[in-house]
């Protein structure tokens, strides 16, 4: 899938050492991953494999000690800069003291966007994620759900042509998540956003992904990498599909294939 | 009265118990003062008191405006100058490295005791020496809030602001300041009713002949009881106007922070 745009994230032989107190740990190390414009990547692997670690990189939250990272052909400090990207995290990390439209407003309020247009494009992603009747409501009105909508809210304010997520429905029921499963896609197919998504359940990884990179920890790296290609509408009937059990169970091998010790078995 | 409803009053009740308090409060005050005759004679009853209040209200309400001018010019000072070292401190490790053992220090001296020194370094007619004294009082409740608010600020904001190209100037004005603005509020709180107190103990220590500490003295001494208690009825009357004012920023600014 080559085309003429630059790819959305280009990493090239990126490591990761973190000096602590109790000297070095290699968070990442030796990570070569393309992701191109529009395509939905999901990384998975269990605790320590760097996987929150490489999408801090990507955010420029962090920075790599060697190798090579491009966003869009610039470097990350460029493109955070550039509000090339947008963010969600486990935590919503809503500013309690603004309300819905305030919070959702706070990229474009940064990039120093005058209120009327502002107020244009929140009504624009209010009615993307479904929350037009909540704008004026504060966030401990809302529901761990309707808060995470928010937030995503927030990270597609300024238009990004990247969308960074680290565990974005982790905390939610199980209800939820699947919905909002649903609607990210459908956001995703809307806005045509590259989407770098980080989680440790492989069903919603292959539930929303065009690629799956399998990471494993001590040093975390990537082991595998599993196309999903479900193309065509992601909706309830995929969940239920033998297709996506293959994939399901295609990237369980590729996870415990690969892995060397467990963590739960410490 | 039936006894079952567990720990949670009804709403009228919490208004009617304040006020029950009150009355008993009041009617015994009578009782042992005006019909057992019992009470020192420095004790008056409390509507002789009440009567002296309203008849030489002028004169009170004249020092009462001395004493919280002197309170609010140390809270209002004392606060400012708080607010900028703790942003310091917050801003810059060295600098915090410093004040710390000064501001310890500072916490405890008994501030009122260096009232003398300042009236003699400031002058008898200044009233600079009990500012001072407010000052330094309402200082050390609000560096310590505010230091403590600027350091509240949750990692995930910080990474939402960097994530977005917040510029420092952006990130304080519009997360790490409304953050700390509850902590603020509440070291004015604290602060407020320290600076009213230390204002108004200072005036026993010398100064100009103005005030309510001055008064209350000047009055207990030559026996007029009842204007004595008038006047401090004056003092607590500035120190419930500082409170609820101080009470009320508090709650507009912790309105919310949860979630």
């Amino acid at each position: 899938m080559t085309s003429a745009l630059p790819a959305a994230v280009k990493a090239t032989g990126v490591d990761k050492v973190f000096t602590g107190s109790r000297g070095e740990v290699v968070a990442l190390t030796g990570v070569d991953l393309e992701v191109a414009a529009g395509e939905f990547v999901s990384l998975i692997g269990p605790s320590g494999c760097g996987k929150s670690t490489l999408l801090r990189l990507i955010a420029d939250l962090e920075t790599t000690s060697a190798g090579h990272l491009e966003i869009f052909g610039k470097s990350a400090s460029q493109a955070r800069q550039d509000q090339d990207y947008g963010i969600a995290f486990q935590q919503a990390g809503l500013l309690p003291w603004r309300t819905v439209r305030d919070n959702i407003g706070l990229p474009l309020q940064l990039r120093g966007q005058d209120r009327r247009r502002r107020a244009d494009r929140v009504s624009e992603l209010t009615a993307l994620v479904g929350l037009e009747e909540f704008v004026d409501h504060y966030p401990d009105q809302l529901s761990g759900g309707m808060q995470q909508r928010v937030a995503i809210a927030r990270a597609l304010a300024s238009e990004p042509r990247l969308l960074l997520m680290d565990e974005p429905f982790g905390a939610l029921d199980e209800m939820t998540r699947e919905y909002l499963q649903s609607e990210l896609t459908r956001i995703a197919a809307e806005t045509k956003a590259a989407v770098v998504f980080v989680t440790h359940s492989i069903p919603e990884a292959v539930f929303l992904s065009d690629r799956v990179v399998v990471m494993s920890p001590r040093p975390g790296r990537i082991t595998d990498v599993v196309t999903v290609g479900l193309d065509g509408q992601r909706d309830e009937a995929l969940r239920e599909s033998p297709a996506y059990f293959e994939r399901v169970t295609a990237v369980r091998e590729a996870l415990h294939g690969t892995q060397v010790d467990r963590p739960n078995e410490r | 009265m039936t006894a079952a409803e567990p720990r949670t009053l009804p709403g009228w009740a919490r208004y009617v118990a304040p006020i029950v308090v009150g009355v008993i409060g009041f009617a015994l005050w009578m009782l042992y003062t005006s019909v057992l005759g019992a009470a020192p004679r420095m004790l008056p009853d409390p509507v002789s008191i009440l009567q002296e209040l309203v008849a030489r209200w002028d004169i009170i309400w004249a020092d009462m405006m001395v004493t919280g001018t002197n309170a609010l010019v140390g809270l209002l000072v004392g606060s400012a100058i708080a607010i900028v070292l703790a942003a310091l401190a917050a801003a810059a490790r060295p600098f915090d490295g410093m004040t710390a053992p000064l501001v310890a220090a500072l916490a405890v001296v008994p501030i009122v005791a260096i009232t003398p020194v300042l009236n003699t370094m400031f002058g008898a007619s200044s009233q600079f020496g009990r500012q001072a004294v407010a000052g330094l009082a309402a200082f050390i409740p609000v560096f310590v809030n505010v230091l403590r608010g600027l350091r509240q600020t949750r990692a995930v904001h910080r990474d939402v602001f960097r994530a977005s190209g917040a510029t420092p100037d952006q990130t304080f004005r519009l997360l790490t300041f409304p953050t700390a603005l509850p902590y603020l509020t509440t070291g004015l709180r604290l602060a407020s009713s320290l600076a009213v107190i230390s204002a108004l103990v200072a005036e026993y220590f010398g100064g100009p002949a103005e005030g309510i500490g001055t008064a209350i003295a000047t009055y207990a001494k030559s026996g007029r009881a009842d204007l004595a208690w008038a006047y401090v009825a004056g003092g607590i009357l500035i120190g419930l106007a500082f409170f609820l004012v101080a009470s009320l920023l508090e709650r507009l600014a912790s309105r919310r922070t949860s979630a």
